[in-house]
């Protein structure tokens, strides 16, 4: 199905969150998410299906002023 | 060596004995340092340590595609980095423009961060970054009732900062001048009259300090701490620059407890005129 994943079109068969970010590489990484502009909270992860069209934001630690 | 070691003893005791505390949370470096733009993270920890800060600021944005095998991903390799430094970060939500944005912000980095500290920014206008205070004020709200301990980037309007206070907060951080600017402190009376108004309050001046004498000129106002980022990591040499304003918040935090002179219109002179002699 298609999505949306960092603002970018994405073509993906992960059923939850928990696999689109193993499917990505970042299974291991210290990230936070979100689906369709709603915070996910990394224990909800794995029950949080994906669907057509979603927009999902995966956001990591990064330089700030 | 002895001048140095006097030094040093002179600084550790007098932070002792002049603490500052964020929401409970006691620091001795009055300098809370950003961590963007450094020319390479070795010379951000460079910086990081030759400033002497305790608090940095850090943010959260897309993490990259996946790495090269071997390699790690950026955001996982910064935050290593500043968790290998041992200082305590204090997670913006720069960039935001709506209520909305700002909370879920917040919200994605006390789970990240795992700390109840947020730099709230909710930006209103992009030529000068100034704050949208009226979101500003409604996210400080909800974050307040949520459990956040939020340190604002305001304005030195009072009444915007009464009702910032209102909402929970108990920090404030007016700006200098704009993001990035290196203006210093634009309106240095709105600042004294900010200062006046919130004698218990700890209050930061964020944003637009460009060198050193700044810094300390916020201190010597009386204000508790100087937040910034730009002018040290765009300096030519940042470490360097970290340590002249880890020295000039030093030096305007003592001249403040110090108690300075009033300035004045006419000279006074300073030797004794009793027993001058006469001489012409």
């Amino acid at each position: 199905m298609k999505i949306v994943v960092n603002g970018e079109a994405a073509e993906t068969r992960s059923a939850s969150l928990t696999d689109l970010l193993t499917e990505l590489g970042f299974a291991d990484a210290i990230v936070a998410t979100a689906v369709n502009g709603a915070m996910v909270r990394a224990a909800r992860r794995g029950e949080t299906p994906i669907t057509e069209g979603d927009r999902i934001e995966i956001l990591a630690p990064m330089q700030g002023g | 060596m002895d001048a140095v070691n006097t030094t040093t003893n002179t600084t550790s005791s007098s932070a002792m004995t002049d603490p500052l505390e964020f929401y409970g949370t006691q620091v001795a470096s009055r300098l809370l340092l950003g961590t963007a733009q450094y020319p390479s993270p070795a010379i951000l920890t460079e910086a990081i340590r030759a400033s002497g800060t305790e608090i940095v600021t850090v943010s959260l944005r897309r993490e990259s595609g996946a790495a090269k095998s071997g390699e790690k991903l950026a955001g996982q390799s910064f935050w290593s980095l500043i968790r290998d430094l041992g200082v305590k970060v204090l997670p913006n939500t720069a960039g935001c423009k709506t209520v909305k944005e700002a909370v879920t912000t917040a919200e994605m980095a006390r789970e990240l961060f795992g700390t109840p500290w947020v730099k709230l920014e909710v930006i209103g206008e992009d030529d000068t970054l100034q704050p949208d205070v009226f979101g500003l004020v409604e996210a400080a709200r909800i974050l307040s009732r949520d459990g956040f301990q939020v340190f604002p980037y305001t304005t030195e309007d009072l009444v915007v900062a009464e009702k910032l206070v209102s909402a929970g907060c108990e920090v404030l951080m007016p700006w200098g001048a704009p993001i990035g600017s290196g203006r210093g402190l634009n309106n240095p009376y709105g600042l004294r009259s900010m200062r006046a108004h919130f004698p218990g309050i700890p209050l930061v001046v964020d944003a637009g300090v460009g060198v050193p004498s700044h810094a300390a000129a916020a201190m010597e106002l009386g204000y508790d701490a100087v937040l910034l980022n730009t002018a040290v990591a765009k300096a030519g040499d940042p470490a360097r620059m970290a340590r002249a304003f880890a020295r000039a918040l030093e030096a305007g935090r003592e001249a403040f407890l110090a108690d300075p002179i009033d300035a004045r219109d006419m000279a006074a002179p300073s030797t004794p005129v009793m027993g001058r002699a006469v001489l012409g």
